[in-house]
């Protein structure tokens, strides 16, 4: 194995994948990196490019008009970023900025969607992992949804 | 603590010696007895009742360090009669103190392992005098790790004694909020995200949660995740006690009372009843 395809294949995202799968991915992956509070991508964005985070952090913002910016989430190395590129209209919902010098792997999203309807062992793969992301993220918000430090467990006291 | 024992009705008078106003609707009393005698020292994690005259009684944790002997310490969040009156008094009022009630966390017990010390809220003010105690005392454990989350920036406790903490090169501080203004450089999420990216041995880590019931419940699945055993969690529960020493009832949980068995209970004893909204 690569040095990159080792890398690659030790993010969290790629964890446990078969060897001919990580090959596959790092067939059409690079690296990029940001420099701290450099914008990875805005919002309406196309969603070009499918990111793992190699090392670094990043904040996932969306922006609130007179609040400003309100930064609902930071991931950090070895997390896939966004998941937009999977889905129609594969546009970006929010904005991600490197919080910290960061580097990144980019995949050719629509490479990546060719080859999930192509090879459905690649795909399910690929979409088991995505599915991992979304549900994880969505218990994260369903949690921050019920304000839980708001107020104190007893009433009144 | 023998006085509590002979008569654990009868509450003693505290003077308050300084109030810091630690959140917009959370502040730290220091109290120590009007009789200039010595005051006992609550063990981390046990809790005093704490009386206004003629408004009330409510249960307070100690936040203070354990090996601070004479004087109590507690951080209070102002949420109803009693804890409004308290956010009143002024330096050099009196107030009248029952206690310390209750069991402790397993600071001994937990020593030569890791420990994983997660926090939410106001969670982190019954957790702090662990914290003292693991400083005081770092060589007698592994790794320690503190997991605090908290609304948004401007809602961390002890944010001055975090950045401390922080700094030490023996203990991993991690901090997160649930929402923050883009200028936050921190975490942003809930505390129970940060549990799978710490590094500690599973199969040799105490964890000690405390927070709203909700976030304790997610931190434990978390944990259990990471291969913690149930026997090696442990809670700080929240009931609204009266009497503090197992009489009234009013903080049943289970087979257990609050006030008397806990309110430090270890998991994989109160896993049955933990999380039931009927209970």
């Amino acid at each position: 194995m690569e040095e990159f395809e080792r890398r690659l294949a030790e993010t969290g995202f790629c964890q446990g994948m078969e060897a001919r799968h990580v090959r596959l991915l790092s067939g059409r992956a690079g690296e990029r990196s940001f420099n701290a509070n450099e914008f990875i991508f805005r919002e309406g964005e196309d969603a070009r490019l499918f990111y793992i985070i190699r090392s670094g952090k990043v904040s996932l913002e969306v922006s609130a008009a007179e609040r400003g910016a309100i930064v609902f989430q930071t991931i950090g190395a070895g997390d896939a970023l966004g998941l937009s590129w999977l889905f129609h209209p594969f546009h970006w919902h929010f904005d991600a900025r490197a919080i910290e010098p960061t580097v990144m792997f980019t995949i050719d999203a629509a490479w990546l969607r060719e080859k999930i309807e192509e090879d459905h062992d690649f795909g399910y793969e690929i979409l088991k992992r995505v599915a991992h992301v979304m549900i994880g993220r969505l218990q994260a918000t369903r949690l921050q949804m019920t304000d839980m430090y708001g107020g104190s467990d007893l009433k009144g006291i | 603590m023998t006085e509590a024992i002979l008569n654990p009705m009868l509450p003693r008078t505290y003077r308050v010696r300084s109030k810091q106003r630690e959140l917009r609707d959370t502040f730290t009393l220091l109290l120590e007895p009007a009789d200039g005698e010595g005051a006992p020292t609550p063990a981390p994690g046990q809790f005093n009742m704490l009386y206004v005259f003629g408004v009330g009684e409510v249960p307070i944790s100690s936040s203070g360090d354990p090996a601070l002997t004479k004087r109590l310490v507690h951080t209070i969040r102002a949420v109803g009669a009693v804890t409004d009156a308290m956010c009143q008094l002024k330096e050099g009022e009196m107030l009248g103190v029952r206690g310390p009630f209750g069991n402790h966390w397993r600071v001994q017990e937990a020593e030569g392992r890791d420990l994983v010390v997660v926090a939410g809220g106001l969670g982190l003010a019954p957790l702090r005098p662990v914290i003292y105690h693991i400083v005081a005392h770092r060589e007698k454990y592994g790794k320690v790790v503190l997991l605090y989350g908290a609304r948004g920036p401007e809602d961390l406790l002890y944010r001055r004694e975090i950045e401390q903490w922080r700094g030490r090169f023996d203990m991993k501080v991690e901090v997160t909020v649930d929402a923050a203004a883009s200028d936050w450089q921190g975490n942003v999420g809930v505390v129970t995200t940060l549990v799978s990216q710490a590094r500690f041995d599973p199969s040799r880590a105490t964890a000690m949660v405390c927070g709203p019931e909700v976030m304790m419940r997610f931190t434990i699945r978390e944990l259990q995740k990471c291969g913690v055993a149930a026997a090696d969690i442990f809670l700080s529960m929240e009931r609204n006690m009266k009497c503090a020493v197992g009489f009234c009832g009013r903080c049943q949980f289970g087979p257990t009372f609050i006030c008397k068995d806990g309110p430090v209970l270890r998991y994989d004893r109160i896993e049955h009843w933990f999380g039931k909204r009927e209970i």
